[in-house]
Protein backbone atom coordinates (compact mmCIF):
# COMPACT_ATOMS: atom_id res chain seq x y z
CA UNK A 1 0.00 0.00 0.00
CA UNK A 2 1.64 3.73 -0.66
CA UNK A 3 1.06 6.34 1.14
CA UNK A 4 -0.30 9.20 -0.60
CA UNK A 5 2.19 12.47 -0.11
CA UNK A 6 1.65 16.18 -1.60
CA UNK A 7 3.53 18.96 -1.37
CA UNK A 8 2.55 22.23 1.35
CA UNK A 9 2.65 25.78 1.39
CA UNK A 10 4.67 27.25 4.29
CA UNK A 11 4.75 30.96 5.34
CA UNK A 12 8.38 32.12 6.90
CA UNK A 13 7.63 35.78 7.84
CA UNK A 14 6.73 38.37 7.39
CA UNK A 15 7.00 38.44 11.10
CA UNK A 16 9.87 35.61 12.27
CA UNK A 17 13.15 36.06 14.86
CA UNK A 18 15.37 34.91 12.33
CA UNK A 19 14.80 37.15 9.18
CA UNK A 20 15.95 40.09 10.76
CA UNK A 21 13.34 42.18 10.18
CA UNK A 22 9.99 42.36 8.36
CA UNK A 23 10.77 39.68 5.17
CA UNK A 24 8.76 36.69 4.17
CA UNK A 25 9.50 33.90 2.16
CA UNK A 26 6.81 31.39 0.78
CA UNK A 27 8.11 28.24 0.61
CA UNK A 28 6.56 24.83 -1.13
CA UNK A 29 7.89 21.62 0.85
CA UNK A 30 7.62 18.17 0.09
CA UNK A 31 8.21 16.32 3.65
CA UNK A 32 11.36 18.21 4.93
CA UNK A 33 12.34 19.40 1.55
CA UNK A 34 11.95 22.66 0.22
CA UNK A 35 11.10 22.48 -3.74
CA UNK A 36 10.31 26.54 -3.63
CA UNK A 37 10.94 29.53 -2.22
CA UNK A 38 9.75 33.07 -3.24
CA UNK A 39 11.23 35.56 -1.04
CA UNK A 40 8.73 38.63 -0.71
CA UNK A 41 9.63 42.30 0.34
CA UNK A 42 9.03 45.65 0.65
CA UNK A 43 7.50 45.67 4.29
CA UNK A 44 9.88 48.44 4.96
CA UNK A 45 10.33 50.34 1.64
CA UNK A 46 10.50 54.27 2.69
CA UNK A 47 10.60 55.07 -0.91
CA UNK A 48 14.03 56.41 0.08
CA UNK A 49 15.16 57.34 -3.84
CA UNK A 50 11.83 59.06 -4.33
CA UNK A 51 11.97 61.29 -1.03
CA UNK A 52 16.13 61.91 -2.16
CA UNK A 53 14.19 64.29 -5.17
CA UNK A 54 12.44 66.91 -3.07
CA UNK A 55 15.68 67.06 -0.53
CA UNK A 56 18.44 69.72 -0.69
CA UNK A 57 22.09 67.62 -1.81
CA UNK A 58 22.91 67.54 2.30
CA UNK A 59 19.17 66.86 3.62
CA UNK A 60 19.88 63.29 2.49
CA UNK A 61 22.65 62.44 4.39
CA UNK A 62 19.95 60.68 7.29
CA UNK A 63 17.96 59.29 5.12
CA UNK A 64 21.05 56.54 4.20
CA UNK A 65 21.86 55.99 7.49
CA UNK A 66 18.72 53.94 7.81
CA UNK A 67 19.13 51.93 4.57
CA UNK A 68 21.65 49.38 6.26
CA UNK A 69 21.26 50.44 10.02
CA UNK A 70 24.23 48.44 10.98
CA UNK A 71 26.95 49.78 8.44
CA UNK A 72 25.41 53.37 8.24
CA UNK A 73 29.29 55.12 8.31
CA UNK A 74 29.88 53.00 4.85
CA UNK A 75 26.11 54.86 3.65
CA UNK A 76 26.82 57.92 4.60
CA UNK A 77 30.50 58.23 2.60
CA UNK A 78 28.90 56.63 -0.64
CA UNK A 79 26.65 58.81 -1.22
CA UNK A 80 28.85 62.06 -0.06
CA UNK A 81 31.72 60.46 -2.31
CA UNK A 82 29.24 60.16 -5.24
CA UNK A 83 28.12 63.89 -4.80
CA UNK A 84 31.96 64.92 -4.06
CA UNK A 85 32.79 63.09 -7.62
CA UNK A 86 30.18 65.37 -9.50
CA UNK A 87 31.79 68.35 -7.58
CA UNK A 88 35.27 67.68 -8.21
CA UNK A 89 36.44 68.60 -4.65
CA UNK A 90 39.43 67.25 -2.97
CA UNK A 91 39.05 66.71 0.24
CA UNK A 92 41.48 67.03 3.10
CA UNK A 93 43.26 64.21 4.47
CA UNK A 94 42.20 64.33 7.76
CA UNK A 95 38.75 63.78 7.09
CA UNK A 96 39.65 61.00 4.87
CA UNK A 97 41.59 59.09 7.20
CA UNK A 98 38.57 59.87 10.14
CA UNK A 99 36.48 58.66 7.13
CA UNK A 100 38.44 55.11 7.10
CA UNK A 101 38.52 55.03 10.50
CA UNK A 102 35.34 55.51 11.33
CA UNK A 103 33.81 53.04 8.40
CA UNK A 104 36.18 50.19 9.30
CA UNK A 105 35.28 50.96 12.76
CA UNK A 106 31.71 50.12 11.65
CA UNK A 107 32.52 47.45 9.59
CA UNK A 108 33.61 45.29 12.47
CA UNK A 109 30.76 46.17 14.32
CA UNK A 110 28.40 45.27 11.59
CA UNK A 111 30.27 42.19 11.59
CA UNK A 112 30.02 41.46 15.30
CA UNK A 113 26.39 41.76 14.95
CA UNK A 114 25.85 39.26 12.26
CA UNK A 115 28.31 36.81 14.28
CA UNK A 116 26.00 37.22 16.94
CA UNK A 117 22.70 36.70 15.32
CA UNK A 118 23.89 33.93 13.11
CA UNK A 119 25.03 32.17 16.10
CA UNK A 120 21.69 32.67 17.60
CA UNK A 121 19.75 31.88 14.81
CA UNK A 122 21.62 27.99 14.93
CA UNK A 123 20.71 27.95 18.65
CA UNK A 124 23.29 29.29 20.71
CA UNK A 125 22.86 31.88 22.95
CA UNK A 126 25.63 32.90 24.67
CA UNK A 127 28.04 33.88 21.47
CA UNK A 128 25.47 36.98 20.86
CA UNK A 129 26.19 38.29 24.31
CA UNK A 130 29.80 38.12 23.72
CA UNK A 131 29.44 39.92 19.98
CA UNK A 132 27.21 42.95 21.93
CA UNK A 133 29.76 43.39 24.52
CA UNK A 134 32.45 43.78 21.62
CA UNK A 135 30.22 45.89 19.79
CA UNK A 136 29.66 48.38 22.65
CA UNK A 137 33.52 48.95 22.96
CA UNK A 138 33.07 50.28 19.13
CA UNK A 139 29.70 52.18 19.16
CA UNK A 140 31.03 54.07 22.32
CA UNK A 141 34.06 55.30 19.99
CA UNK A 142 31.46 55.76 17.45
CA UNK A 143 29.38 57.58 19.81
CA UNK A 144 31.96 60.13 21.18
CA UNK A 145 33.05 61.14 17.26
CA UNK A 146 29.31 61.97 16.01
CA UNK A 147 27.30 62.06 18.82
CA UNK A 148 25.14 58.84 17.62
CA UNK A 149 25.31 55.21 18.14
CA UNK A 150 24.07 53.94 15.05
CA UNK A 151 22.41 56.34 12.88
CA UNK A 152 25.51 58.95 12.51
CA UNK A 153 24.57 61.26 10.06
CA UNK A 154 28.59 61.98 10.66
CA UNK A 155 30.23 62.18 6.82
CA UNK A 156 29.22 65.57 4.87
CA UNK A 157 29.62 66.46 1.55
CA UNK A 158 33.74 67.62 1.47
CA UNK A 159 34.57 65.85 4.66
CA UNK A 160 33.41 65.46 8.35
CA UNK A 161 31.18 66.77 10.76
CA UNK A 162 33.27 67.06 14.03
CA UNK A 163 36.89 66.38 14.91
CA UNK A 164 37.92 63.50 17.19
CA UNK A 165 37.97 64.68 20.23
CA UNK A 166 41.02 64.96 22.78
CA UNK A 167 42.14 61.46 23.62
CA UNK A 168 40.00 59.48 20.71
CA UNK A 169 42.98 57.96 18.60
CA UNK A 170 44.40 57.08 21.69
CA UNK A 171 40.80 55.15 22.85
CA UNK A 172 40.66 53.73 19.48
CA UNK A 173 43.76 52.02 19.55
CA UNK A 174 42.89 50.74 23.03
CA UNK A 175 39.72 49.52 21.25
CA UNK A 176 41.61 47.71 18.79
CA UNK A 177 43.85 45.84 21.10
CA UNK A 178 40.67 44.83 23.26
CA UNK A 179 38.88 43.76 20.11
CA UNK A 180 41.51 42.01 18.72
CA UNK A 181 41.81 39.57 22.17
CA UNK A 182 38.23 39.16 21.69
CA UNK A 183 38.04 37.91 18.35
CA UNK A 184 40.12 35.52 19.20
CA UNK A 185 37.80 34.33 21.89
CA UNK A 186 35.14 33.49 19.10
CA UNK A 187 37.69 30.43 17.60
CA UNK A 188 38.14 28.90 21.03
CA UNK A 189 33.99 29.60 21.29
CA UNK A 190 32.47 28.46 18.01
CA UNK A 191 34.90 27.96 15.01
CA UNK A 192 36.34 24.72 15.93
CA UNK A 193 32.82 23.27 17.63
CA UNK A 194 31.88 20.14 15.94
CA UNK A 195 28.01 20.76 16.14
CA UNK A 196 28.88 23.93 14.63
CA UNK A 197 30.55 22.62 11.60
CA UNK A 198 28.31 19.80 11.09
CA UNK A 199 25.57 22.85 10.19
CA UNK A 200 27.93 24.73 8.33
CA UNK A 201 30.51 22.81 6.29
CA UNK A 202 29.25 21.91 2.71
CA UNK A 203 25.39 23.52 3.21
CA UNK A 204 24.65 26.11 1.08
CA UNK A 205 27.56 25.93 -1.64
CA UNK A 206 27.48 28.82 -4.22
CA UNK A 207 29.70 28.16 -6.72
CA UNK A 208 32.82 30.85 -8.15
CA UNK A 209 30.37 31.23 -11.46
CA UNK A 210 27.42 31.24 -9.88
CA UNK A 211 28.29 34.40 -7.19
CA UNK A 212 29.77 36.42 -10.49
CA UNK A 213 26.36 35.25 -12.32
CA UNK A 214 23.65 36.66 -9.35
CA UNK A 215 26.40 39.55 -8.88
CA UNK A 216 27.18 39.00 -5.09
CA UNK A 217 30.18 40.47 -3.29
CA UNK A 218 31.28 41.45 -0.35
CA UNK A 219 32.07 38.12 1.72
CA UNK A 220 30.11 36.30 0.16
CA UNK A 221 31.71 36.60 -3.02
CA UNK A 222 35.04 36.33 -1.46
CA UNK A 223 33.46 32.86 0.57
CA UNK A 224 32.69 31.37 -2.74
CA UNK A 225 36.54 32.17 -4.11
CA UNK A 226 36.70 35.31 -5.78
CA UNK A 227 39.28 37.77 -4.38
CA UNK A 228 37.48 40.96 -4.71
CA UNK A 229 37.12 43.69 -2.69
CA UNK A 230 36.56 47.03 -3.89
CA UNK A 231 38.82 48.66 -1.56
CA UNK A 232 41.73 46.86 -3.54
CA UNK A 233 40.44 46.83 -6.67
CA UNK A 234 39.24 50.30 -7.12
CA UNK A 235 40.71 52.26 -4.63
CA UNK A 236 38.49 55.03 -3.01
CA UNK A 237 39.34 57.15 -0.27
CA UNK A 238 42.77 56.51 0.98
CA UNK A 239 42.83 52.61 0.81
CA UNK A 240 45.63 52.07 -1.19
CA UNK A 241 47.98 53.81 1.72
CA UNK A 242 47.00 50.84 4.00
CA UNK A 243 48.57 46.78 4.12
CA UNK A 244 45.82 44.39 4.64
CA UNK A 245 44.74 41.25 3.33
CA UNK A 246 41.77 40.61 1.40
CA UNK A 247 40.58 36.92 3.39
CA UNK A 248 39.16 34.60 0.32
CA UNK A 249 37.89 31.24 0.95
CA UNK A 250 37.24 28.24 -1.94
CA UNK A 251 34.51 26.15 -0.64
CA UNK A 252 31.75 28.64 -1.00
CA UNK A 253 29.83 27.01 1.97
CA UNK A 254 28.00 28.64 4.91
CA UNK A 255 31.52 27.61 6.87
CA UNK A 256 33.53 29.34 4.44
CA UNK A 257 31.31 32.90 4.51
CA UNK A 258 31.46 33.22 8.62
CA UNK A 259 35.91 32.33 8.43
CA UNK A 260 35.63 35.38 5.88
CA UNK A 261 34.32 37.46 7.93
CA UNK A 262 35.89 36.53 10.84
CA UNK A 263 39.01 37.01 9.37
CA UNK A 264 37.90 40.13 7.73
CA UNK A 265 37.36 42.01 11.73
CA UNK A 266 41.30 41.19 11.97
CA UNK A 267 42.41 43.13 8.50
CA UNK A 268 40.09 46.03 9.37
CA UNK A 269 41.74 46.10 13.13
CA UNK A 270 44.93 46.25 10.76
CA UNK A 271 43.52 48.96 8.72
CA UNK A 272 42.69 50.95 11.60
CA UNK A 273 45.53 50.70 13.84
CA UNK A 274 47.41 52.06 10.74
CA UNK A 275 45.49 54.73 9.96
CA UNK A 276 46.25 55.86 13.97
CA UNK A 277 49.46 55.81 13.19
CA UNK A 278 49.40 58.09 9.94
CA UNK A 279 46.61 60.43 10.66
CA UNK A 280 47.94 64.26 10.23
CA UNK A 281 46.38 67.25 11.91
CA UNK A 282 44.57 69.84 9.88
CA UNK A 283 41.19 70.51 8.21
CA UNK A 284 38.12 68.06 8.81
CA UNK A 285 36.15 70.07 5.67
CA UNK A 286 36.48 71.34 2.20
CA UNK A 287 36.26 74.79 2.30
CA UNK A 288 33.42 74.98 0.74
CA UNK A 289 31.84 72.57 2.38
CA UNK A 290 31.04 74.34 5.63
CA UNK A 291 28.18 76.20 3.74
CA UNK A 292 26.38 73.49 1.76
CA UNK A 293 22.87 73.49 1.74
CA UNK A 294 22.34 75.67 -1.44
CA UNK A 295 25.29 73.45 -3.49
CA UNK A 296 24.66 73.01 -6.49
CA UNK A 297 26.96 70.27 -8.30
CA UNK A 298 27.30 70.98 -12.36
CA UNK A 299 25.06 68.74 -14.59
CA UNK A 300 26.09 65.54 -15.22
CA UNK A 301 26.31 61.87 -13.51
CA UNK A 302 28.00 59.05 -12.01
CA UNK A 303 28.10 55.75 -10.62
CA UNK A 304 30.30 55.10 -7.35
CA UNK A 305 30.52 52.34 -5.44
CA UNK A 306 32.38 50.94 -2.53
CA UNK A 307 33.11 48.10 -0.25
CA UNK A 308 30.17 47.98 2.73
CA UNK A 309 30.16 45.23 5.29
CA UNK A 310 27.63 43.17 3.22
CA UNK A 311 29.40 43.74 -0.09
CA UNK A 312 29.29 46.42 -3.01
CA UNK A 313 27.02 49.57 -2.25
CA UNK A 314 26.78 52.29 -5.06
CA UNK A 315 24.76 55.37 -5.66
CA UNK A 316 23.71 56.77 -9.28
CA UNK A 317 23.54 60.20 -8.90
CA UNK A 318 22.38 62.50 -11.54
CA UNK A 319 22.46 66.33 -10.86
CA UNK A 320 20.74 68.73 -13.90
CA UNK A 321 22.67 71.75 -11.88
CA UNK A 322 19.99 72.72 -9.64
CA UNK A 323 19.92 72.55 -5.37
CA UNK A 324 17.75 69.05 -5.62
CA UNK A 325 19.49 65.78 -7.30
CA UNK A 326 17.72 65.03 -10.52
CA UNK A 327 17.61 60.82 -9.47
CA UNK A 328 19.39 58.75 -6.32
CA UNK A 329 19.56 55.27 -7.68
CA UNK A 330 20.62 53.07 -4.11
CA UNK A 331 22.72 50.18 -4.79
CA UNK A 332 22.00 48.07 -1.88
CA UNK A 333 24.40 45.34 -1.34
CA UNK A 334 21.41 43.30 0.50
CA UNK A 335 19.10 43.46 -1.69
CA UNK A 336 21.33 41.89 -4.84
CA UNK A 337 22.49 39.35 -2.54
CA UNK A 338 19.01 38.03 -1.31
CA UNK A 339 18.14 37.11 -4.48
CA UNK A 340 19.97 33.85 -4.37
CA UNK A 341 17.80 32.51 -2.13
CA UNK A 342 15.21 31.20 -4.70
CA UNK A 343 17.79 29.41 -6.28
CA UNK A 344 20.03 28.35 -3.34
CA UNK A 345 17.20 27.16 -1.14
CA UNK A 346 16.11 24.47 -3.95
CA UNK A 347 16.34 20.81 -2.20
CA UNK A 348 17.61 21.53 1.10
CA UNK A 349 16.34 20.48 4.07
CA UNK A 350 14.09 22.75 6.46
CA UNK A 351 16.59 22.81 9.11
CA UNK A 352 19.13 24.22 6.98
CA UNK A 353 17.32 27.10 5.64
CA UNK A 354 17.92 29.71 8.81
CA UNK A 355 22.07 28.73 8.74
CA UNK A 356 21.85 29.64 5.04
CA UNK A 357 19.62 32.78 5.15
CA UNK A 358 21.87 34.03 8.39
CA UNK A 359 25.43 33.34 6.10
CA UNK A 360 24.12 35.87 3.61
CA UNK A 361 24.11 38.79 6.31
CA UNK A 362 21.05 40.33 5.25
CA UNK A 363 19.40 43.31 6.55
CA UNK A 364 15.82 44.20 5.54
CA UNK A 365 16.44 47.73 5.81
CA UNK A 366 18.78 48.07 2.79
CA UNK A 367 16.78 45.27 0.98
CA UNK A 368 13.86 47.31 0.58
CA UNK A 369 14.98 50.80 1.12
CA UNK B 1 43.30 52.24 -22.43
CA UNK B 2 39.81 53.25 -21.52
CA UNK B 3 39.81 55.51 -25.15
CA UNK B 4 40.56 52.68 -26.59
CA UNK B 5 38.51 50.09 -24.78
CA UNK B 6 35.39 52.69 -25.68
CA UNK B 7 36.62 52.35 -29.37
CA UNK B 8 36.72 48.45 -29.12
CA UNK B 9 32.93 47.96 -27.56
CA UNK B 10 31.56 50.38 -29.89
CA UNK B 11 33.17 48.88 -33.34
CA UNK B 12 32.10 45.44 -31.98
CA UNK B 13 28.73 46.57 -31.62
CA UNK B 14 28.41 48.59 -35.06
CA UNK B 15 30.02 45.49 -36.76
CA UNK B 16 27.00 43.57 -35.65
CA UNK B 17 23.75 46.58 -35.54
CA UNK B 18 25.43 48.13 -38.12
CA UNK B 19 26.17 51.72 -38.62
CA UNK B 20 25.33 54.38 -36.14
CA UNK B 21 23.54 52.17 -33.88
CA UNK B 22 25.96 53.37 -30.46
CA UNK B 23 24.32 56.69 -30.32
CA UNK B 24 26.96 58.51 -28.47
CA UNK B 25 30.16 57.01 -27.38
CA UNK B 26 32.42 59.18 -24.47
CA UNK B 27 34.15 58.60 -21.33
CA UNK B 28 32.28 59.90 -18.08
CA UNK B 29 34.67 60.51 -15.07
CA UNK B 30 37.42 58.41 -17.27
CA UNK B 31 34.77 55.31 -17.43
CA UNK B 32 33.63 54.00 -20.77
CA UNK B 33 30.04 55.57 -21.64
CA UNK B 34 27.82 54.14 -24.63
CA UNK B 35 24.33 55.57 -25.48
CA UNK B 36 22.16 53.04 -27.34
CA UNK B 37 18.35 53.10 -28.87
CA UNK B 38 16.23 50.02 -27.10
CA UNK B 39 16.43 48.91 -30.61
CA UNK B 40 19.71 47.78 -30.74
CA UNK B 41 19.89 46.77 -27.54
CA UNK B 42 19.38 43.19 -28.51
CA UNK B 43 19.97 40.02 -26.63
CA UNK B 44 22.83 38.97 -28.80
CA UNK B 45 24.94 42.69 -28.02
CA UNK B 46 24.00 42.21 -24.46
CA UNK B 47 25.70 38.46 -24.83
CA UNK B 48 28.50 39.58 -26.86
CA UNK B 49 29.54 42.32 -23.97
CA UNK B 50 29.30 38.99 -21.53
CA UNK B 51 30.81 36.34 -23.60
CA UNK B 52 33.38 38.12 -25.96
CA UNK B 53 37.34 36.91 -24.42
CA UNK B 54 37.97 40.81 -25.07
CA UNK B 55 35.34 42.22 -22.98
CA UNK B 56 33.83 39.46 -20.41
CA UNK B 57 31.54 41.92 -18.84
CA UNK B 58 30.39 38.89 -16.35
CA UNK B 59 29.32 41.10 -13.25
CA UNK B 60 25.95 43.69 -13.63
CA UNK B 61 27.25 46.05 -10.96
CA UNK B 62 23.83 48.34 -10.86
CA UNK B 63 20.92 48.51 -13.47
CA UNK B 64 18.57 51.62 -12.85
CA UNK B 65 16.73 53.45 -14.36
CA UNK B 66 15.85 57.19 -15.15
CA UNK B 67 12.91 59.45 -16.63
CA UNK B 68 14.04 62.36 -18.82
CA UNK B 69 11.10 63.70 -19.37
CA UNK B 70 11.12 63.46 -22.90
CA UNK B 71 12.38 59.81 -23.13
CA UNK B 72 13.57 57.14 -20.81
CA UNK B 73 16.86 55.74 -20.21
CA UNK B 74 17.56 52.07 -18.53
CA UNK B 75 21.48 52.41 -17.39
CA UNK B 76 23.87 49.52 -16.55
CA UNK B 77 26.98 49.46 -14.71
CA UNK B 78 29.11 46.46 -15.85
CA UNK B 79 32.59 45.53 -14.45
CA UNK B 80 34.69 42.80 -16.08
CA UNK B 81 36.37 41.25 -13.55
CA UNK B 82 38.79 39.12 -15.60
CA UNK B 83 39.76 42.33 -17.23
CA UNK B 84 39.31 45.16 -14.66
CA UNK B 85 37.21 46.63 -17.38
CA UNK B 86 33.70 49.02 -16.56
CA UNK B 87 31.12 50.27 -18.52
CA UNK B 88 28.39 52.43 -18.90
CA UNK B 89 25.68 51.19 -21.25
CA UNK B 90 22.52 53.45 -21.27
CA UNK B 91 19.52 52.27 -23.37
CA UNK B 92 17.14 55.00 -24.70
CA UNK B 93 13.27 54.29 -24.88
CA UNK B 94 10.27 56.47 -25.59
CA UNK B 95 7.75 57.73 -22.85
CA UNK B 96 4.96 55.98 -24.02
CA UNK B 97 5.48 52.33 -23.26
CA UNK B 98 8.74 52.42 -22.28
CA UNK B 99 10.22 48.65 -23.01
CA UNK B 100 13.83 47.27 -23.08
CA UNK B 101 14.81 44.07 -23.53
CA UNK B 102 15.39 41.62 -20.25
CA UNK B 103 18.97 40.53 -20.02
CA UNK B 104 18.09 38.69 -16.87
CA UNK B 105 18.67 35.27 -18.89
CA UNK B 106 22.13 36.49 -18.98
CA UNK B 107 22.82 38.17 -15.71
CA UNK B 108 20.76 36.99 -13.34
CA UNK B 109 21.81 39.80 -10.82
CA UNK B 110 19.19 41.67 -13.08
CA UNK B 111 16.25 39.66 -11.95
CA UNK B 112 15.11 42.05 -8.68
CA UNK B 113 17.05 45.00 -10.69
CA UNK B 114 14.75 44.74 -13.56
CA UNK B 115 11.80 44.60 -11.84
CA UNK B 116 12.60 47.33 -8.84
CA UNK B 117 12.72 49.52 -12.44
CA UNK B 118 9.94 48.09 -13.74
CA UNK B 119 7.68 48.67 -10.27
CA UNK B 120 8.94 52.31 -9.72
CA UNK B 121 9.21 53.81 -13.56
CA UNK B 122 6.98 51.59 -15.33
CA UNK B 123 9.70 50.36 -18.16
CA UNK B 124 8.40 46.80 -19.09
CA UNK B 125 11.53 44.21 -19.96
CA UNK B 126 10.18 41.55 -22.39
CA UNK B 127 12.11 38.32 -21.54
CA UNK B 128 12.09 38.33 -18.00
CA UNK B 129 10.39 35.58 -16.71
CA UNK B 130 8.61 36.79 -13.57
CA UNK B 131 8.10 40.92 -13.79
CA UNK B 132 5.92 42.10 -11.73
CA UNK B 133 6.20 44.92 -8.68
CA UNK B 134 8.70 43.94 -5.73
CA UNK B 135 8.86 46.85 -3.21
CA UNK B 136 5.36 48.35 -3.68
CA UNK B 137 1.85 46.20 -3.33
CA UNK B 138 0.84 44.49 -6.41
CA UNK B 139 -2.47 46.70 -6.33
CA UNK B 140 -0.58 50.05 -5.99
CA UNK B 141 -1.94 52.83 -8.99
CA UNK B 142 0.89 54.79 -11.31
CA UNK B 143 5.38 54.44 -10.62
CA UNK B 144 6.33 56.77 -8.72
CA UNK B 145 9.83 57.69 -9.78
CA UNK B 146 8.23 58.56 -12.78
CA UNK B 147 8.10 62.64 -13.10
CA UNK B 148 4.33 63.28 -13.68
CA UNK B 149 3.29 61.00 -11.23
CA UNK B 150 1.26 62.86 -8.68
CA UNK B 151 1.58 61.88 -4.82
CA UNK B 152 -1.96 60.63 -3.33
CA UNK B 153 -1.79 62.43 -0.25
CA UNK B 154 -4.86 61.77 0.76
CA UNK B 155 -4.57 58.24 0.24
CA UNK B 156 -1.56 58.31 2.36
CA UNK B 157 -2.90 60.27 5.20
CA UNK B 158 -0.53 63.09 4.79
CA UNK B 159 -3.51 65.48 4.15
Amino acid sequence: MSIRTEQMTLNMGPQHPSTHGVFRLVLTIEGETIKHAEPVIGYLHRGSEKLAEGLLYTQFIPYTDRLDYLNAMTNNYIYCAGVEELLEWEIPERAEYLRVLVMELNRIASHLVWWGTFMLDLGALSPFLYAFRDRDLILDRLNEISGARMTFNYVRIGGVKWDAPDGWIERVKETVKEVRENIKEYDTLVTGNEIFQARTIGVGKISQKEAINWGLSGPIARGSGIRFDLRKEEPYSIYDRFDFDIPTFQEGDVYARYKTRIAEMHESLKIIEQACEQIPEGEIIHKKGKRIMMIKPPAGEVYKRCEASKGEIGVYIVSNGKTQPYRVKLRRPSFVNVQILQELLIDEPIANLVAIFGSLDVVLGEVDA
Amino acid sequence: MSQELLERIVSRIENIQGEGAVLEASLNFSKPMITLDTSNWTPQIAQLLHDDPELKFNFLSCLTGMDYEEHMEVIYNFHSIPHNYYLYVKVKTAREKPTVHSVQPIWKTADWLERETYDLLGIEFPGHYNLKRILLPDDWEGHPLRKDYVTDKKALGLD
